[in-house]
Formats: C-alpha cells, sequence, structure tokens
C-alpha cells in the first residue's frame, strides 16, 4: 500500500485536533502557526492566510508574510436569529476586517483575524450560541438545507433533519472547548463515535433540497437529500453521493462530478443512511492521495453498486428506487414571497456574499438595523444571499422601510446576469487563488451586460460563476458560463452546463483574458438571441447548436471516457 | 584570536611566535590595523630591532594618562597623546578609567584626565566607579597631584561636559595642582584636543631622555585608517525601509559597500556618518533669513557659497547653547537671552529636544548677513550608527538601522539631517563618507561558550544582529537570547524574518518580544525580563554577559531597574546587593551598555 498522506500522520497525532495549537496561540514572534497546526486548525473552522498583495513587499521588509486568519462559523441550514447576526456583526467588527462574508455553503466567514485575537474571535463567535468547529477539515462541512420552500411546514422539516445529522455528524473531541474556550482538559481523550482517531480522508459536504429550486446544488455535493413531497407532506428523500467540484489544472484524474441516485428513504431513515454514507467513505477513502480521496473517486473506483450494497448493509435500511423529481434552477428565488401561514420573506442579492457597506448600499449597516428591531429570521442562502423572514404584515412594512433606507433594495435593480453571478474569495486572502474572483467579477458582469444587451437578451437569466482557481468553491463547472482562475489575469472558459445545475460544462477557451472572454461569448450572445428556442436556457443552446460537447459523466469532463 | 598562531609561525621562531601571539590578544580591528602600520614603519626604518622601542624605560616622572570614553572619542584623542608623549620621551600609563583603583590617585603626581559626558550629564560607564569615588567624602587628599582635564560633550547637552567640569573642580578642591585649565569640547572636538595637547607639553617639564628618542614610531599608512578629517566614500548598496506599510514609524536597513577600501569594524563598534542636510530645510533657512544662497562665507578657512555651508558645514536641524547664544544676541530677544544663559536648565532642555535651528529663525526673527549665520551655527557633526552586520558575515559591506526622524510641531514638518538623508535621500550607487567608531566596551565574550543575553528594542537591535551573525559564523556554541520590542508586531518587528530563521537554526536559542501598542497596556522590554527573571538570572548565574543597547532616557534606566530586581527576587538578596553584583558584572565586563 502507498504511504499515507502527510495529513493522515498530523491527525494521528494530534491527541483528536488539539496538537499543539495551544503552544502555537501563544507564540508571540510569530503570527503564524506552527506548521503542523495550520491543518489541526482547519478542523476548528480557522485557516491561516496572508495578505497576498502584501507578500512580496514585505518579504522585502525582512517581515514575516501578513497573516491573518479566516474564521468560518457553522450555520446548519443557514438559519440564524437577529441576535446572532448581530454578534456576527460585532465580532467582525471588533476582531476581524469589519464585514461578512456570506459563504456558497451558507456559513459565515470572518477575514483578516490577527493570531493575538483568534481566541477572543473564537469565543465571541460562541456567546451567541454558534460554532466553528468542524467548518473545515476532513469532517462533515456546514450541512445546508434551501432557506424557503413555497410550502412553510416542509421547509421546517427539512431544516429540522438538516440540523439532525449536522449534531449527528459533529465531532466529539473536547479539543475545541479546551483551547477556544478555556474548558477544563480531560484526562484522556474522548472517544469520536463516528469519525474515530483519524477522521475522514478529506473534507465531506452534504446538503438537503426541496424540489423544483436546486438552490443548494445537490448535485455538487458528497451527500445529498432530495425532499419527495407527497399531498404537502413531506414522506422522505432520494439519497444522492459521490458529487464535488474539485480538480486541478493539468491533472485529468481529478475531475468534477455530478452526483449519483442511492434510492429513496422515508423521513425516520435519513441519519442512519447519511451516517452510513460518511462511515463508508471513512474506511474505503483513499489516504494515500489527498487529490484522489473524496467519496466522488472512492465510487468511480468501486462503483455505485457497491457502494448502495454497503450503505444499506451499515444503515439496515433498504433502499428503494429514487421518486420522480423536478428542478428549474439552481440559483435563488428573490424578492418578497408568502407561506401559507401568511409570514413573508424576502430574498435579496448580495453580491458575493461580501456584507459591508459600499457607497450608497450601505448592508452592514443596513441590516444590523433590521437586526436590532429583532423580528424574525436571517437565513444565509447557498448562494452567498440573504433572507429577513418570517414577517407580519407590520414587521414586513417597518423591514422594508429600512432595506429602502440603506439602499438594500437597489439590488432588485440589478441585471439578470448579475443575479444569477457567484464568485469566491481568491484573492487577497485565498492562498489557493491563482486569479481574482471576488474583486473582479462585478467588474466583468457589467461588460458582460453591455454586450447582452447590445444582444438584445436585455433580461435574460444566464448562470454565472467564476473561481480564482479551479477547487471551484463557486461551483462554476455548474453554471452556464464558468470562468475558472489560471493565472493573473487568466481564466478557462466552461459552457453547456445546466441551468439548474443538473449538468457539468465543459472547457470551450483555455486560459484566456478578458478581451478574449468578451470576444468569445459576444457572438455566442448574438447566436442565442437569434437561434434559441422558447425557453431554452443559454446552456443547453450552446449544445444543441455544437457550440460544445455535452459532457454526461465526471469520469468525460476532461474528453471522451477513456 | 587563539587561530592566529598558526598563521605567524612560519616566519618566527617558536618562542618569537608565542609572544606575538600573546601580544596581539585582545586587541580589536583597528588596533590590529595600527600594529600592521607599525611594524612597515619599523621594517622601512631598518631599525627593528628591540631595544629602539624602550627609551623611556626607567626615566624621569611617570606621566598618567587616564580616559573615560564611551563612544570611542576621548580614547582616541589619550592614546594618540600617549603615543605622541612616548615618542617626545616621556614615561606614560595609559589607562581607562575603568581599569584604574580609585585609591591609586593619591600616589599619582602627574597626570591627565580625558573624559567625556553621557546621559544627561553623567559620567560614561568606564569612569562610573573613579567619578563616584571621587565626589564621595571617602577621597584622599591630592596635595601631590598636577593635573589637566579635557573635557568631551555635545552642547546641545544642557549639562554640557559637566563630567570634565566636575573632575577638574573636585581634583582642585582636593588640593590638586593644575597643569592647565579644562578645555571643553564641543562634538567638533578635534582642532580643540590639539590645542590642549600642546598647551599640556608646553606646561611640563622636558622630559628626563629627549637624546634617546628612537626612531619615529608613526604609523606608515599601510593599512589606511579612516577617520572624522579622512572618511571612506562608500557606495550605497541597498536602502530597504523594513517596517510594514501601516507602521507609525520608518525604520531603514542600509547597506554599504567597502569594497576594497581595507575598512575594518567588530560586532559592537558603530559607524559615523556625515550626513547632508535636508535641501527644502535648507531652502527654508535662506528663505526665513532672506539670505541669498549664492553668498559667499567663510568657513573654517575656507570660503564656500552658503547654500553649500548649510548643506554639508553647519548644524542646521539640532539645536546647541553657542547658537542660542548667538542667537538671542542677533535677534536681541530677552527671553531668548535669559534661556541662553541656562539658568533654567530645564526649559532650556525641553527647547532644545522640542525645537529645531529653524523654530528658533521662525520665533525670533533677526536681521543677519550670511556670514553672522554662519557663525552662529555649530559645525555638522557625524551621527553614530551601532554597526549592524558581522564582517565575517557580509565581507566588504556594513550594515546599518536607522530610525527616521520626521515629524510635525508648529505646523511645519521637521526632519533629522542624517537619519533623512540616509532613508530618503540616498540612493542606490551613491557614496557617503564614513568612518568607524571603534567600541571596546561592547564586545561579545571573548569565550565563544559563554551565553549572551541581548536588550535591545528598537534600533536598539542593531548591534544584536552583528553579535548574532558572527557568532552564528563562529558557530560558537553559547547560547544567545533575546530581548526585542518595538509599537506594533505586525509592522515593527525589525529583522522578524532573520531572527525566525536564527532560531530554526539554533543561532539565537531564544526570543522574548514585547509590543507596546499591541494591547490596552503598555508591554516593554523590562516587562518580558521580570517575567523571565528565573530563567534570566540562571543564564548569569551560567556566565551569561548581559548587553543592552537603544534608547538612554527611559528604557536603559528602565531594564537596569528590572535586572536588579530579577536579582532581588532570585536570589533574595536586597535591592542594594543586587546593585552591587550588576555593578561587579559591568567590572568584569559582564553587562555593557551601548545607549544613546
Ligand atoms: C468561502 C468559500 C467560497 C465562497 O466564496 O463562498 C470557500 C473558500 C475556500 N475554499 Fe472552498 N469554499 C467554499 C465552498 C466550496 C465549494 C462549494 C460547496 O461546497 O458547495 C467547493 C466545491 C465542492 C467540493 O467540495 O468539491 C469548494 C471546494 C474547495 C476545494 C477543492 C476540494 C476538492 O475536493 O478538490 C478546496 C481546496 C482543498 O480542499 O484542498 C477549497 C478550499 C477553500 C479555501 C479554504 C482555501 C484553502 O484551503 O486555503 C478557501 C478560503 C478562501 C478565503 O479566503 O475565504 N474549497 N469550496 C465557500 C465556503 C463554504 C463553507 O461555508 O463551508
Ligand atoms: C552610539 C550611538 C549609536 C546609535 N545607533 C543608532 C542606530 O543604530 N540607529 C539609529 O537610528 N540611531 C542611532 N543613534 C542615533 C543617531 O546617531 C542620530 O542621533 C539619529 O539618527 C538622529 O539623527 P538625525 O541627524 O537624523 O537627527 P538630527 O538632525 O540630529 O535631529 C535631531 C533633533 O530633532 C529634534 N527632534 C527629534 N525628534 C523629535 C520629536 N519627536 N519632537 C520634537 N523634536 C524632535 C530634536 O531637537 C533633536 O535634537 C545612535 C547614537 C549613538 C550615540
Ligand atoms: C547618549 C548620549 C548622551 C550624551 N549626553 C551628553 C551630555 O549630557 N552632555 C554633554 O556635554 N555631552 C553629551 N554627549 C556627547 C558626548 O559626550 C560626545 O559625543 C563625546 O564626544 C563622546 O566622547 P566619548 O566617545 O569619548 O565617550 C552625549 C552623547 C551621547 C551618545
Ligand atoms: S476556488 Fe480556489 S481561489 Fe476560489 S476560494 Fe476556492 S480555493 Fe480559493
Amino acid at each position: 500500500m502507498s504511504k499515507l498522506s502527510d495529513v493522515e500522520r498530523i491527525k494521528t497525532d494530534s491527541r483528536h485536533l488539539r496538537g499543539s495549537l495551544s503552544e502555537s496561540l501563544e507564540a508571540a514572534i510569530t503570527g503564524a502557526l506552527a506548521e503542523d497546526d495550520t491543518q489541526l486548525s482547519k478542523f476548528h473552522g480557522i485557516y491561516q492566510q496572508d495578505d497576498r498583495d502584501l507578500r512580496a513587499e514585505r518579504k522585502r521588509q525582512k517581515l514575516e508574510p501578513a497573516y491573518s486568519f479566516m474564521i468560518r462559523a457553522r450555520v446548519p441550514g443557514g438559519l440564524c436569529t437577529p441576535a446572532q447576526w448581530l454578534n456576527m456583526d460585532r465580532v467582525a467588527t471588533e476582531y476581524a476586517n469589519g464585514s461578512i462574508r456570506l459563504t456558497t455553503r451558507q456559513a459565515f466567514q470572518l477575514h483578516g483575524v490577527i493570531k493575538r485575537r483568534l481566541k477572543a474571535t473564537v469565543a465571541g463567535i460562541n456567546a451567541a450560541m454558534m460554532d466553528t468547529l468542524a467548518a473545515c477539515g476532513d469532517v462533515n462541512r456546514n450541512v445546508m438545507a434551501p432557506p424557503l420552500s413555497s410550502s412553510n411546514r416542509v421547509y421546517a422539516a427539512v431544516q429540522q433533519h438538516a440540523r439532525e445529522l449536522s449534531d449527528h455528524l459533529t465531532p466529539a473531541t473536547g479539543a475545541y472547548h479546551e483551547i477556544w474556550l478555556d474548558g477544563e482538559k480531560l484526562p484522556t481523550p474522548e472517544v469520536e463515535p463516528i469519525y474515530g482517531d483519524t477522521y475522514l480522508p478529506r473534507k465531506f459536504k452534504t446538503a438537503f433540497v426541496i424540489p423544483p429550486q436546486n438552490d443548494t446544488d445537490i448535485f455538487a455535493q458528497d451527500l445529498g437529500f432530495i425532499a419527495i413531497v407527497e399531498d404537502d407532506q413531506l414522506i422522505g428523500y432520494n439519497v444522492t453521493v459521490g458529487g464535488g467540484m474539485g480538480m486541478s489544472h493539468g491533472e485529468p484524474a481529478t475531475y468534477p462530478r455530478l452526483a449519483d441516485q442511492l434510492g429513496f428513504v422515508s423521513v425516520e431513515d435519513h441519519l442512519k443512511v447519511g451516517e452510513a454514507v460518511v462511515t463508508t467513505q471513512r474506511d474505503y477513502g483513499d489516504r494515500t492521495n489527498r487529490k484522489h480521496a473524496r467519496l466522488k473517486y472512492t465510487i468511480d473506483d468501486r462503483g455505485i453498486e457497491w457502494l448502495r450494497d454497503e450503505v444499506a448493509r451499515r444503515a439496515g435500511v433498504e433502499l428503494q428506487a429514487p421518486r420522480p423529481f423536478e428542478f428549474v434552477a439552481n440559483g435563488d428565488a428573490y424578492g418578497w414571497q408568502q407561506d401559507e401561514a401568511g409570514a413573508w420573506h424576502y430574498l435579496f442579492f448580495v453580491e458575493n456574499g461580501r456584507v459591508s457597506d459600499v457607497g450608497e448600499r450601505r448592508l452592514l449597516s443596513g441590516l444590523r438595523a433590521i437586526a436590532k428591531l429583532d423580528v424574525g429570521e436571517f437565513r444565509l442562502t447557498p448562494n452567498q444571499n440573504l433572507t429577513i423572514s418570517n414577517l407580519s404584515d407590520a414587521q414586513k412594512a417597518t423591514v422594508s422601510a429600512l432595506l429602502a433606507e440603506y439602499g438594500i433594495t437597489n439590488s432588485d435593480r440589478a441585471s439578470a446576469l448579475r443575479l444569477n453571478s457567484m464568485a469566491c474569495v481568491a484573492m487577497p486572502t485565498c492562498s489557493l487563488a491563482m486569479a481574482e474572483s471576488e474583486r473582479y467579477l462585478p467588474d466583468l458582469v457589467s461588460k458582460l451586460d453591455a454586450a447582452m444587451n447590445a444582444a438584445g437578451l436585455d433580461n435574460e437569466a444566464i448562470t454565472i460563476r467564476m473561481t480564482g482557481c479551479p477547487n471551484g468553491c463557486a461551483r462554476p463547472y455548474i453554471a452556464e458560463i464558468g470562468l475558472v482562475g489560471k493565472g493573473p489575469g487568466t481564466y478557462n472558459l466552461y459552457l453547456g452546463a445546466g441551468f439548474a445545475g443538473d449538468r457539468l460544462g465543459c472547457l470551450y477557451r483555455e486560459n484566456i483574458n478578458e478581451a478574449e472572454i468578451l470576444a468569445a461569448l459576444t457572438p455566442l450572445f448574438e447566436a442565442y438571441a437569434a437561434d434559441r428556442e422558447p425557453d431554452e436556457h443559454f446552456g443547453r443552446f450552446c449544445i444543441r447548436t455544437g457550440v460544445i460537447r455535452e459532457v454526461t459523466a465526471g469520469l468525460n469532463f476532461h474528453g471522451a471516457a477513456a | 584570536m587563539s587561530a592566529t598562531a598558526s598563521s605567524l609561525q612560519f616566519p618566527l621562531s617558536h618562542d618569537q611566535a608565542r609572544r606575538v601571539e600573546d601580544a596581539f590578544t585582545g586587541l580589536d580591528a583597528s588596533q590590529l590595523q595600527w600594529l600592521s602600520g607599525y611594524a612597515a614603519g619599523l621594517a622601512a626604518s631598518g631599525v627593528a630591532t628591540a631595544p629602539a622601542i624602550a627609551p623611556q624605560a626607567d626615566v624621569g616622572e611617570t606621566w598618567t594618562i587616564l580616559y573615560g570614553s564611551q563612544t570611542g572619542n576621548g580614547e582616541g584623542i589619550a592614546s594618540r597623546l600617549a603615543d605622541d608623549a612616548r615618542a617626545r620621551g616621556y614615561t606614560v600609563k595609559l589607562a581607562s578609567l575603568a581599569d584604574y583603583k580609585p585609591s591609586a590617585l593619591k600616589k599619582e603626581t602627574l597626570a591627565s584626565f580625558i573624559i567625556s559626558t553621557h546621559g544627561e550629564g553623567d559620567p560614561p560607564d568606564d569612569a562610573e566607579l573613579v567619578h563616584e569615588f571621587l565626589l564621595s567624602a571617602k577621597a584622599p587628599g591630592l596635595e601631590k597631584l598636577r593635573y589637566n582635564v579635557l573635557a568631551l560633550g555635545d552642547s546641545s547637552y544642557v549639562n554640557f561636559c559637566q563630567t570634565g567640569r566636575e573632575f577638574d573642580a573636585r581634583l582642585a578642591e582636593l588640593g590638586g595642582e593644575r597643569l592647565t585649565s579644562i578645555v571643553e569640547c564641543d562634538v567638533d572636538f578635534q582642532d580643540a584636543a590639539g590645542e590642549w595637547a600642546e598647551a599640556t607639553f608646553n606646561a611640563l617639564p622636558e622630559p628626563a631622555n629627549v637624546a634617546s628618542v628612537g626612531p619615529q614610531l608613526r604609523a606608515v599608512p599601510d593599512a589606511p585608517v579612516f577617520d572624522r578629517n579622512t572618511p571612506l566614500l562608500a557606495e550605497v548598496q541597498t536602502v530597504q525601509r523594513i517596517t510594514g506599510r501601516d507602521s507609525s514609524k520608518s525604520v531603514y536597513h542600509v547597506e554599504l559597500s567597502l569594497d576594497d577600501s581595507g575598512l575594518l569594524y567588530a560586532p559592537g563598534d558603530s559607524l559615523a556618518v556625515m550626513p547632508v542636510n535636508p535641501p527644502a530645510l535648507v531652502d527654508e533657512v535662506l528663505d526665513v533669513t532672506g539670505i541669498d544662497g549664492d553668498t559667499t562665507v567663510d568657513v573654517d578657512g575656507q570660503t564656500i557659497a552658503l547654500r553649500e555651508a548649510l548643506s554639508t558645514k553647519l548644524e542646521i536641524t539640532a539645536l546647541s547653547l553657542p547658537f542660542l547664544t548667538a542667537w538671542a544676541a542677533h535677534s536681541n530677544d530677552a527671553s531668548l537671552e535669559a534661556l541662553a544663559a541656562g539658568d533654567n536648565k530645564e526649559a532650556l532642555s525641553d527647547l532644545i529636544d522640542s525645537h529645531q535651528v529653524i523654530d528658533i529663525l521662525h520665533r525670533f526673527p533677526a536681521s543677519v548677513d550670511g556670514q553672522s549665520l554662519a557663525d552662529s551655527l555649530r559645525r555638522l557633526a557625524p551621527r553614530s550608527y551601532s554597526i549592524a552586520s558581522s564582517l565575517t558575515a557580509n565581507p566588504d559591506e556594513v550594515h546599518l538601522t536607522v530610525a527616521e526622524v520626521a515629524y510635525e510641531a508648529f505646523d511645519r514638518p521637521h526632519w533629522g539631517s542624517a537619519s533623512t538623508y540616509l532613508g530618503r535621500r540616498l540612493e542606490e550607487g551613491d557614496r557617503v563618507a564614513v568612518y568607524v567608531e571603534t567600541n571596546n566596551r561592547f564586545r561579545l565574550p571573548d569565550n565563544p561558550e559563554a551565553p549572551i543575553i541581548m536588550i535591545g528594542p528598537g534600533t536598539g537591535v542593531a548591534p544584536f544582529r552583528a553579535f548574532v551573525e558572527e557568532r552564528a559564523e563562529q558557530e560558537a556554541s553559547g547560547r544567545n537570547w533575546l530581548f526585542f520590542g518595538e509599537r506594533n508586531f505586525d509592522s515593527d518587528f525589525l529583522y522578524q524574518l532573520e531572527w525566525l530563521r536564527h532560531l530554526k537554526q539554533g543561532s539565537l536559542e531564544r526570543l522574548d518580544v514585547a509590543f507596546s501598542r499591541d494591547q490596552a497596556e503598555k508591554i516593554y522590554v523590562q516587562h518580558r525580563i521580570r517575567d523571565n527573571a528565573a530563567e534570566l538570572v540562571r543564564w548569569i548565574d551560567d556566565g551569561a554577559h548581559v548587553y543592552v543597547c537603544g534608547d538612554a532616557k527611559h528604557m536603559a534606566p528602565d531594564v537596569h531597574a528590572a535586572l536588579r530586581d530579577a536579582l532581588v527576587a532570585q536570589r533574595g538578596v536586597d535591592a542594594d546587593t543586587a546593585e552591587q553584583a550588576l555593578k561587579d558584572l559591568r567590572q568584569q565586563g559582564r553587562y555593557q551598555r551601548d545607549v544613546y
């Protein structure tokens, strides 16, 4: 057998994720953690980063890189109270860079927290009953669930299941309390019932979804639960397995993959089945090669039938044939809507998830004012947006006024392309970024809007997603226009993905700059405007007209299956 | 120095080689440099036989030349005087006051004191004990003594030449007879010191054995000696700001090339830099006084344009007493005159610390011509910078760590002369006039196994960069411990990457840092010393040498108190005993300071 990856050694030696984190935090001579601890901190929701804009400059100044930390707080199902929002706002303003980042997995991220404030920040987050444990690392990550559904009853049931599964899969280690909250030190490490001493081979992602909206991008998840609703009643889930986006440029053995359906299970069984998928991956995932360690590779290596049998055996649950369902879009449904109980919800666009005050659009201040009303709920969406939920008629009026006052409703006038855009964080914090993303996509969208308007596609919804590297944090391979960073200022362009996140895109142009991106897309917009069929989305159009090859499985993403 | 034997063996007998080696042990770079020239001189004069250099043996009265010197100026003057005296046939004993037993004073009959002032009117470290003894009630009568004093100082300090004055007055009080009256030197001390030496020779009796003076023992300047009059014009290689962009201060790392100038230095030495004043400030001086920059003036017998004089010859930043006195007269301002008279020392000191020449020119307008302006300004003095590099680790280079003096006051920008010259105005390829200031009182232990503790906040860390580089280069096994402090961790951790590398490689054993502005309460190095008192005293017990460099006003006394407290706490002794222990360490050369 090949050698275990180095992260496996670190996990094994870590005494359930403790490592030398406490000592690392104390070391005043560096803003960094000890090298091994930078792997362990991820399990606690903390990433060591450095300001890449300053890297070269500080080296000349004989100073270490400007280290700071990104902290990710879990928000199972994206649901948070106004008090929790206010707390996050306070922590961001006091300890981080003064902005809150809503992620593509309905979680919060703070950037720019320096080491000596780390403990206070984590403690601050915990003060509002939120935590950062397992927000990253080789464990189950933040469990996603839709922020809205036409039926509030179904929404609530799915939320509850998501939360149960999230709790069930949270590591049991006391290290988190010990290190961050000055909790008592246990004499002997606790038992990790699901994960064991070495946790999972790799990150693991779970989501729930309620058709027809595929907002949580269920096919990009390691483990998915598609709600099957009959007569307004949630009866169970189609379980999906083996989705994932990450790949590396120039390494065809790595590829994005859409999930397969494992089968239907009734509501009572979702926990058992979920756990069985996790433990199977724990035992069979590849621990020697981190680029081949996700569940998607385990499945392509061993076959979906093998997994189905293994899961059924471990869970003691019979998996039935999947039930029919239909998805229409993987974006969010914007605007005000009222549920069957009469409560109001407002879902609005937050460009790339960045909550801060910019010009007239004072998101941070406005949401602070709304949270201070202490009414309703804040629901983070899987597309980096936000919903203010559960408002009475009177509360709706007050909130509307504030939304207008702080310029938040301005986004209602944004183009359909922008409303369907997402960018990952990338520069200057992400250490893996090869190109800009969050800081750049808004400009590019303006230019593409102009091209679309010129083609007469004024308000056509096309999904566009950009990432700074091929890891795919904004799920670009399931956007109709996918842009993936290749180098400073250059991107790979992917076309042909499904509007509902149900088909992968395919590489159309490699390593192109802005001018080339515009030159490539403008004629396609013109052709689409002229030749599309009724209700035909851009991705499908590109395939039908032969602009791009249709990708039918992860294994043929890079070309015909070998 | 023990490695020199083998290389010297070839032309010499075993015994000769041993004696040469003995003679060279403990000499510093400039002494060795001088000796090489001396030897060359002997060889050239063809009289390199032993008897020729011993004309003064056993003849006449011994003339004791004693110096108290912190930065080496006085030491240089004293040793040149001693050479000269020996050459003229006198029997001379030259010693640092640090090596001089105070009780021996009462036996002296002929003595010259060359002594500078440091701190705020304090004696230099090496003169501390003699000074204390002399001013105490224990001091004996000195009726047999004939003496004189050369005081070194800086007229931008209120307590100008204070220590020299105290020596001079007290020696007379104790019954001594003045050979000449005291001469007080400002920073441009060369001429005044020369005149004082001549006056001293004139006051002395003829040496007993004039006739037997051997060859002129002038060094043949084979290895060049750079000094104030003949500085090295060193090429600037690098000027790099080493504080981060959000820093509240600018500190520059400056690298100069020595090419093959032959300039030598040892860790602990400083580099004197002749500044060029900020052009904008020169313009402003011309502007306020309304004098044409092309007007010619005489400075030191040279006729040059006033603009040139203000740039390179005259002090137009730091204030000095002579300038204030002169300007009080020019401006006819009673308040300034009163201040300059120096009756209110505190007010005067405040003025000098917080104002520059330009502020006085603005506040006390006077109508003067170019020559009067030039005459009232003091000569531009070189600035000292601790050398931040080891020559072994960086052949042909010398590095400095320069904190820029730049601030806003009275609605005007203000600049320091040398620090902004080095940090901002010099460019790669420019040449800058420098020379080494030897500092034998700030030296690594001879024993490479001895541990060292270095306390160097701010630019005080500069010599320790040289120390650690040197010890790493020597593969010295002694442990090195550094205390560093500054304002902010993120931007002001001078040479952070290098310290982290030394720690990793073992050339630094411990590093404790204090960043004063990163938390509500102010934390300084002295707090870290207290935090680590037990370990620190253990190191001292293990023979550690303790070094302090940086701010003289607050840091050095605070660190001293912390060291004392550490001894009190760890050894269970009282404060006086701890103080005495530090004094003993100082006497043994195990507690050395270079503070400014
Ligand atoms: C914040 C977020 C993007 C955003 O703009 O919202 C994000 C940001 C980062 N992701 Fe991600 N990922 C985020 C969702 C995703 C998704 C989308 C999803 O989960 O639905 C994916 C694709 C799905 C998947 O996992 O395959 C994704 C695939 C990756 C990968 C590639 C994994 C792989 O299997 O190859 C990495 C790199 C890695 O793990 O080695 C990565 C690593 C990172 C890191 C932590 C970079 C690092 O490892 O040093 C990024 C931090 C950047 C920063 O400065 O904030 N991120 N990342 C998302 C946070 C989600 C959360 O709250 O947990
Ligand atoms: C032995 C020794 C070693 C030294 N080593 C170093 C070293 O390694 N690094 C280093 O940077 N320096 C070092 N110094 C200090 C250095 O020699 C200079 O004194 C310093 O750089 C300032 O010189 P300057 O010509 O720039 O300022 P100057 O032109 O001399 O101006 C200084 C004057 O500006 C005024 N002033 C300054 N700051 C303020 C303020 N905040 N508010 C009001 N007035 C102010 C005061 O009147 C002061 O006299 C050392 C000094 C000595 C004696
Ligand atoms: C930190 C420091 C403090 C000083 N304080 C005084 C002082 O109070 N009075 C004074 O006349 N000169 C003072 N000087 C100037 C020195 O006496 C002067 O530079 C002298 O030439 C040094 O001679 P030395 O190298 O032999 O010690 C001070 C110099 C320094 C570096
Ligand atoms: S996609 Fe790449 S660049 Fe963007 S946040 Fe994820 S890891 Fe960083």
